[in-house]
């Protein structure tokens, strides 16, 4: 199919099939999308991020864990392109390695996430009463304490280390995703559309899982981009605090607690990985931002 | 004002809503008349030039008492709002200040025209408020606009809108978001205050038989065209097939009908 | 009527929050992996003390009866003794806060005076090269870890320009010379009238609430224009300026005199978020405040300081939340 004829089947006003309107819609958002610069820009480097990241023993030039004593601390330079670490590890192969552990954290922390703040908020909205307020008190709780004080709490109970950090983000992270989500179903469980499946005979857990979960997807897919770079901060806000990863695993937020002594002298050392961090977060908001103007242009 | 044209920024470009209007108005009673999207709102918008900032507005002359809107200054225009030209809209439960009393807003549009102090600007609006013929008006000031009925949200419009005591009054569509019964009573009131204050009165409406009732003259307005302009008493001669089908939708204790007639639409009014 | 017994209900709600932040708490202590007999008594303790200290804490009863003594102590205002300072964690937790509220209302101040005005301009001008000026600003806000944020300030602030202090709450000058009243430095100082004190206390309280207040700037700025955004775009803007009213007058009089009551839960939301930033900002500049409490109990497995200091900091939380909620019921002349 050539691009003009591929285009006007997308765009096309009377799609013949559920698929052609599948598609249509999502390169319809594409284009929306495309105009908005600092999406764009969030794009790039999330993408960007994941290809460094899963292709760091390619661009690496060196194992990040291999030390040079005679090589401490050394600015950057040809041979180290964001100079040496206090134990003279070459920093761009750490960051890159690093890369992979917070974006690995992140992965994992939203396909643990997103499936019980969708199915807690969905029910909740859908069935409404008691379930509803007991789903919610529960939330609240979780909700009452903010999220990196909670997550300290978790991971000294567990101990230091990424996966209890993930399981403490984890398991502060989901009561929001609920929350929306049961906003949007409450919404939902009001239209006529979802009146005429229940009078079809459809089940309840049908409507929920058919028809109500998909219909939250936009607005969760667009709260999770945006609470990624939540997730990414608090993460090396762990390993900053030593209740993170801990040495000599290349996380950012690590590498900048063995290093931040350093600032006055060899400030690069602990500002590279800083700088990663931002970007890293950056992207992901900048990512949602233009989501959201895409998908669910009401929320704030 | 003569050939406005108004546009707005959409996905595929500049849409043109409104395609060369010629309007004008002295101290008499204009009707403007045609269906939702036919761009009587936005027109009637344009004179006060009270558009969102993305629209575009072009006319060949466009005055106000010899004022050019188009190129006046916000200064300039905010002159004329208010103090010579009132707009009232459709729904006083969105078109009031949630958060201010009602005497609050009325005082506020006294204030601004007429230098005062906070006491008298106070005891102004409590007057206006009983000219609108609200009961017990002292009360009504200190009401929030939630705590009021629909009626009496649209009488504190009107009080507020003839607060600088404007000569031209602009009611897009006042009555539309209100009850049938109160409909007729705010209309009565607007065209009381209207004539006993010589104002000018431009009445935008979807409802031909209401506005050729109050009005002197009537335009009809279809996709952001006029497509006639009738005297309010000449309505039945009406020419175009449009005002005619308007009509005929109409129904009619004295000429019973069958069915009530759909209207049948000619892409060439467009043209 | 109906507006009091909606504000019952929030209050009502609060108590369940309450005790599910407790049982939280409790578990995390239960499941932690030190023993907390022998971070009590160290290591080398002969089996019968660590027995005889095990049965008067309780430990051999079944969980939900030492669940109760938990409550039952927590009620008495007792969160146990810190093992690393020796006091007892209510002590140690009001001898700490103030200098974090102190922080921390600084910070907000900042956030407000700066944010709330960069939003609702950038929201009067929609779309202009000053909206996305300030939107990459709150993006920055919300994307940059206040931990390395503060570690360029002090470099550049502190290091190369000398124009800012160093890290802590005063400089060693002042060190014992102000009568702790309320435990909030500044204040204190003012109030025994050592205004050099006072100076002191202000500059090195700038850069720490610079910090955190950029972390929460963002989030102010951001939920001021989404707001202001949906009060321009309402009707009574449009009778409002077709009254005449100046453009300063319908932006801050008609727009935002409808988002303010609305900002109020934002702000009480973004001073709890705060306590959070104040943990990372106050490591870094050594800030004696409840952050670097925790962060110093955490890493001595000091679990009583934890929980407590979680505990209150948890508290508070619903406490501003509750504050807020009860605010907006009562200003906003819409809620009933």
């Amino acid at each position: 199919m050539s691009d003009s004829a591929l285009r006007s089947w997308l765009l096309s006003d009377t799609p013949d099939s559920r698929r052609q309107a599948a598609w249509g819609r999502a390169y319809r958002s594409w284009l929306r999308f495309r105009v908005n610069p600092l999406g764009m820009a969030g794009l790039v480097i999330v993408v960007a991020l994941l290809i460094a990241s899963l292709a760091a023993p390619l661009l690496a030039v060196q194992s990040p864990d291999v030390q040079h004593l005679t090589l401490r601390l050394a600015p950057p330079s040809a041979a180290h392109w964001f100079g040496t670490d206090e134990l003279g590890r070459d920093l761009y192969s750490r960051v890159l390695y690093g890369g992979r552990i917070t974006l690995g954290m992140v992965l994992t922390v939203v396909v643990l996430v997103t499936p019980i703040g969708l199915v807690v908020g969905a029910l909740a909205g859908y069935l409404g009463g008691m379930a509803d307020r007991i789903l919610m008190r529960i939330t609240d709780i979780f909700l009452s304490i903010p999220q990196l004080i909670l997550a300290l709490a978790f991971v000294a109970a567990l101990k230091p280390g990424v996966t209890s950090a993930v399981i403490a983000i984890a398991l502060t992270s989901w009561p929001p995703i609920a929350r929306l989500a049961r906003a949007d179903a409450l919404t939902i469980r009001g239209t006529d559309f979802v009146a005429a499946i229940g009078i079809t005979g459809a089940s309840r857990m049908r409507i929920v899982f058919r028809h109500i979960l998909p219909l939250c997807l936009p607005s969760v897919i667009v709260r999770i981009t945006l609470d990624m770079s939540g997730i990414i901060l608090t993460a090396a806000g762990l390993g900053f605090l030593g209740m993170g990863a801990q040495p000599p695993t290349p996380e950012w937020g690590t590498m900048i607690a063995a290093t931040r002594g350093y600032i006055l002298q060899q400030w690069w050392v602990p500002t590279i990985p800083g700088i990663a961090i931002l970007f890293a977060s950056l992207a992901f908001n900048l990512l949602g931002d233009g989501l959201r103007d895409v998908l669910d242009p009401k929320q704030t | 004002m003569r050939d406005l044209r108004v546009a707005f920024p959409t996905t595929r470009g500049m849409t043109e809503v409104v395609h060369g209007i010629s309007l004008s108005v002295g101290a008499e009673k204009l009707g403007i008349v045609g269906e939702s999207g036919s761009g009587k709102s936005v027109t009637a918008r344009s004179i006060l030039k009270l558009l969102p900032p993305s629209a575009r507005i072009s006319a060949e002359e466009l005055r106000f008492d010899g004022i050019d809107v188009l190129r006046a200054s916000e200064r300039e225009m905010r002159a004329i709002r208010g103090k010579r030209a009132g707009l009232i809209l459709q729904d006083p439960k969105f078109a009031l200040n949630p958060v201010m009393t009602a005497g609050a807003q009325v005082a506020e549009a006294w204030r601004t025209h007429r230098r005062g102090t906070r006491k008298e600007a106070a005891a102004a609006a409590v007057e206006l408020l009983a000219q609108v013929q609200i009961r017990d008006p002292g009360r009504v000031a200190g009401l929030y606009p939630h705590e009021l009925s629909g009626g009496m949200g649209q009488r504190v419009m009107i009080a507020m809108m003839l607060a600088p005591d404007p000569e031209l009054l602009i009611a897009d569509e006042p009555t539309s978001a209100l009850d049938a019964t109160v409909q007729a009573e705010i209309l009565r009131l607007i065209e009381d205050l209207v004539s006993r204050r010589g104002m000018g009165l431009i009445l935008i409406s979807h409802d031909l038989p209401l506005v050729s009732h109050f009005c002197d003259r009537v335009l009809v307005m279809y996709a952001g065209r006029v497509v006639e302009e009738l005297r309010a008493n000449e309505l039945s001669d009406a020419k175009h097939p449009y005002t005619r089908g308007l009509l005929n939708c109409l129904p009619s204790l004295l000429h019973r009908k069958q069915r009530l007639s759909v209207l049948a639409r000619d892409p060439a009014w467009e043209r | 009527m109906r507006r009091l017994r909606a504000l019952a209900a929030s209050v009502a709600s609060v108590p369940v929050t309450l005790f599910g932040l407790v049982l939280i708490t409790f578990v995390i202590g239960r499941v932690v992996p030190i023993d907390p007999v022998v971070a009590i008594v160290g290591d080398h303790a002969p089996p019968q003390v660590i027995a005889r200290v095990r049965l008067e804490l309780g430990l051999d009863r079944p969980l939900p009866v030492q669940f109760v003594i938990y409550v039952n102590r927590l009620l008495h205002g007792d969160l146990g003794r810190s093992v690393m300072t020796s006091h007892r964690v209510t002590t140690d937790i009001a001898h700490y806060f103030p200098a974090t509220i102190e922080l921390a209302t600084a910070a907000i101040l900042i956030a407000l005076a700066v944010g709330i005005p960069l939003g609702v301009f950038a929201a009067a001008k929609g779309g202009s090269r000053f909206d996305h000026f300030v939107r990459v600003i709150s993006v920055g806000g919300q994307s940059v870890p206040v931990f390395v944020l503060g570690m360029i300030f002090l470099l550049v602030f502190y290091v190369k320009l000398g124009i800012a202090p160093g890290t802590g709450q005063q400089d060693v000058l002042f060190e014992g010379m102000v009568p702790r009243v309320t435990g909030m430095h500044i204040i204190d100082a003012a109030l025994s009238g050592q205004w050099d004190a006072v100076q002191d206390g202000l500059a090195h309280l700038a850069l720490p609430a610079l910090v955190l207040g950029y972390f929460s700037l963002g989030y102010i700025t951001r939920m001021t224009r989404a707001y202001m955004l949906d009060a321009l775009h309402s009707e009574h803007i449009i009778t409002a300026r077709s009254k005449g009213l100046s453009a300063a007058r319908v932006l801050w009089v008609h727009a935002f005199g409808n988002v303010a009551v609305g900002l109020v839960t934002v702000i009480a939301l973004a001073y709890a978020n705060l306590l959070s930033g104040a943990v990372l900002t106050e490591t870094v500049f050594s800030w004696p405040g409840l952050g670097m409490y925790l962060t110093v109990s955490l890493l001595n497995a000091d679990m009583n300081a934890v929980l407590g200091a979680t505990l209150v900091v948890g508290v508070v939380y619903v406490g501003l939340n509750l504050l807020a909620d009860v605010a907006y019921r009562l200003l906003d002349p819409r809620v009933r």
